[in-house]
């Protein structure tokens, strides 16, 4: 399967890489990593990318790593539909001091937009 | 998550809990501050534990018993504020703060055998009159927007809309004045 990952700087989109470096690990879906412009996440880009490679590294995986530029949900629709992917990952969102999951902006635009299936880890 | 706006007004002032009332279905209902007990926490599992999922709001309560326990673990904390309504020693709703920064948020639950009697509208103030008697200033929650029951619960008691971009609407109420070095 043809697996596209977005992923910000968010605690949620580690936590989305992980699970899915993981299955591709098991599985051998065909992992593309788009690192995305999140301006509530906490981590830069590179950190991002390092930790991506660090992780592909450690699981032996092999996958396409791509930075997306503009609009972050709007680009991964493109990107996932243009290029014929067959399911689009995100983060599954964040949980509010009380325990409310909470749904990012990025995600919401993908949910209602996107015509690729979308998975949100949790 | 910080940049919420809360409303210059302070809402109205609620009596802080104990009080006690006769619901809609004549039920003697007592509202009260958790007292830190292990009792009143196992009766909140309880009541937890039978909680319709259909009533669940972004997640929570959880759905396991295990789940419930650990949630309840972190929002019982002392910093925390906890007010219950009890009919006998049956937990007919829960209304809790917890501390965000310089705000609380705030949920409330009412079991479905409790609901539809004004439970949720006096719970909701005592937390609030509580919270007020407490020192907190600003209090925030989420809810669904298709949730009207509860919108208009939240409305009636001095909520405002804060945001309303996202699927869950944001509100916001202020109990207290800002200190004056924040020079408001």
């Amino acid at each position: 399967m043809k697996v596209l990952l977005g992923i910000g700087g968010s605690d949620d989109s580690m936590r989305a890489l992980e699970t899915t470096v993981e299955r591709t690990a098991e599985v051998g879906d065909d992992l593309t990593v788009a690192i995305v412009d999140n301006p509530s996440g906490e981590r830069s880009r590179e950190e991002m990318e390092a930790r991506v490679t660090e992780l592909l590294d450690e699981r032996g995986v092999d996958a396409t790593v791509r930075a997306l530029d503009g609009e972050p949900g709007s680009a991964l629709v493109d990107l996932a539909e243009n290029e014929g992917f067959d399911q689009l990952v995100l983060g599954g969102g964040e949980t509010s001091p009380m325990g409310k999951i909470q749904i990012g902006n990025i995600a919401e635009f993908v949910l209602l937009n996107s015509h690729v299936t979308v998975t949100l880890v949790r | 998550m910080s940049d919420r706006t809360f409303s210059d007004a302070v809402a109205d002032p609620y009596d802080a809990p104990p009080l006690s009332f006769t619901d809609k279905e004549d039920r003697t209902i007592e509202v009260r501050a958790h007292d830190g007990s292990d009792e009143e926490q196992e009766a909140l599992v309880e009541m937890y534990d039978a909680f319709d999922p259909s009533d669940r709001a972004q997640g929570i309560p959880p759905g396991r018993e295990d789940r419930i326990r650990d949630w309840l673990e972190n929002i019982l904390d002392e910093d925390c504020l906890n007010v219950i309504a009890w009919d006998g020693d049956e937990v007919a709703g829960h209304a809790t703060l917890v501390p965000d920064g310089d705000a609380y948020e705030l949920a409330i639950f009412v079991h479905q055998t409790y609901q539809r009697a004004g439970i949720g509208t006096r719970l909701i103030k005592a937390l609030l009159g509580y919270g007020r008697v407490s020192g907190i200033e600003k209090v925030w929650l989420t809810v669904e927007r298709w949730n009207r029951a509860a919108v208009g619960l939240y409305q009636t008691v001095g909520f405002e809309t804060s945001d309303a971009e996202s699927f869950e609407l944001e509100m916001t109420i202020r109990l207290a004045e800002p200190p004056d070095e924040e020079g408001g």
